[in-house]
């Protein structure tokens, strides 16, 4: 029988992770489903178990300076009523799952977890997101571009744990997520989109544009993404048809039980394209 | 670990086992509190809702260790409150109970919806139950009980 540690602090946490060849478990939602068993049996993990939503060092929501930090046992739902959320993200959030799926699940997990469809991930890319990793020897940062390496394939190193994820904070007058499912709740996106950028009298300042569940990561480009800046609002919509096919070449989803490779596709570039045409109406004033 | 206390509907217990159990498994088969039903056990159907620390969660998706020094509700818990009893005969009036597998996910996601907000919107109501799955009643009687559950309970949410 695998054994469960439920450590008093951080410090103790990081031991145990160092230690065992424990599965880190904040919310659990993912988790329970993964290694489900029968009824009355406790779910088949496949080593010890390390509870970590009770710590008090991860169960921070702080603005330190021009960077939020996320602690990773912060449920999502305490995520999405913090007033310093970017817009994007809270949008993100609100669309996963369910309620009560949200008072448990941390964004932290939702990245652990690596699905090219967890809505987090998405609006976390357009965003810059960093995740802290800290094990006994200390702590480290890395993008989440990096951190993310497949479909459920991540860089965390056996004796780490990923303590929170941060989120520059800047300014940002575009901030757009949209989700493509089959139904509002606790469904699984087909596709997701996410669209963070800031526009300074008429001209694109910046623009981060990331796409879900379209290909074994999120899609980002920052290549076509600096086609973009610089140019008029104008300028970008008439660039729309050329930024389409960028990311046409970038986009490759596949089939699955959720959707097709076509759908995801047609519609992914769809989203795109409405997005770039109706640049004007997206800028909001902050 | 294998031996903790915990509050359950207002009375402290202990539990000893295995702290990876469902907590939907230790409420059934430990506690014999079988208000919490077993629908899908993966969390999209909200049939074994339960409140921890007054937040609905689902309790095929919660490991029981994670309770320990903390309190929960359950459907026997909310049924034995006056808030509980409007919502329950709010819902009976409404017509919302057809074969009523999902009737005591669906108290908690009212109550938990109505101690936080006494007067919801039906978009808020719709919210607050998009986590339960009712295979029968089309969820418009579940709302319109919900609505009248908050209407009578007004003085006590």
């Amino acid at each position: 029988m695998v054994r469960a540690f439920k450590p008093a602090d951080l410090t103790e946490a990081l031991r145990l992770r160092k230690e065992t060849a424990c599965v880190p478990l904040a919310g659990g939602t993912d988790l329970m489903v993964k290694y489900r068993n029968w009824t009355g049996l406790p779910p088949a993990f496949p080593g010890d178990v390390l509870f970590l939503s009770h710590l008090k060092e991860l169960q921070t929501l702080e603005r330190r300076g021009e960077t939020l930090r996320i602690g990773a046992g912060v449920p999502l739902a305490d995520i999405a009523a913090w007033p310093e959320t970017p817009a994007v993200l809270r949008e993100a959030v609100r669309g996963i799952a369910a309620p009560a799926i949200r008072n448990v699940a941390t964004l932290a997990g939702n990245v652990c977890n690596a699905s090219p469809a967890g809505d987090g991930i998405c609006a976390l890319y357009a965003l810059d997101a960093r995740l802290e990793l800290t094990s006994v020897d200390g702590t480290r940062e890395v993008s989440i571009l990096a951190f993310i390496t497949g479909p459920g394939r991540t860089v965390l190193r056996r004796d780490e744990l990923v303590t929170a994820v941060l989120v520059p904070r800047r300014a940002a007058n575009i901030q757009v997520f949209r989700k493509v499912g089959t139904r509002k709740a606790n469904a699984l996106a087909k596709l997701s989109f996410a669209a963070v950028g800031e526009v300074k009298e008429g001209i694109v300042d910046a623009m981060a544009l990331s796409f879900g569940a379209v290909g074994p990561t999120v899609v980002r480009s920052t290549e076509t993404e600096k086609r973009m800046a610089g140019k008029t609002l104008a300028e970008v919509t008439a660039l729309a048809p050329s930024i389409v096919e960028d990311y046409a070449a970038l986009i490759v989803p596949i089939d699955d039980q959720r959707s097709t490779a076509a759908y995801r596709k047609t519609v992914a570039l769809n989203l795109l394209k409405s997005f770039l045409e109706g640049l004007k109406e997206k800028v909001k004033g902050i | 670990m294998n031996e903790f206390n915990f509050t359950l509907n207002g009375k402290a217990v202990t539990y000893r086992g295995d702290p990876l159990k469902r907590l939907l498994d230790v409420l059934r088969e430990d506690f014999g509190l079988t208000g919490a039903k077993e629908g899908c056990g993966e969390g999209e159907c909200g049939a074994c809702a339960a409140l921890l620390d007054g937040a609905m969660v689902n309790t095929c998706l919660v490991p029981v260790g994670v309770v320990a020094g903390r309190e929960v509700t359950t459907i026997e818990g909310i049924a034995g409150t006056k808030e509980g009893q409007d919502i329950i005969e709010a819902l009976a009036d409404a017509g919302a109970v057809q074969c009523g597998f999902c009737t005591p996910g669906m108290v908690v996601a009212a109550a938990s919806l109505l101690r936080g907000n006494p007067r919801p919107t039906e978009t808020e109501i719709r919210e607050a139950i998009s986590g339960n799955l009712c295979r029968c009643t089309g969820y418009d009687m579940i709302v319109s009980g919900i609505r009248a559950a908050a209407k009578r309970g007004r003085r006590s949410w």
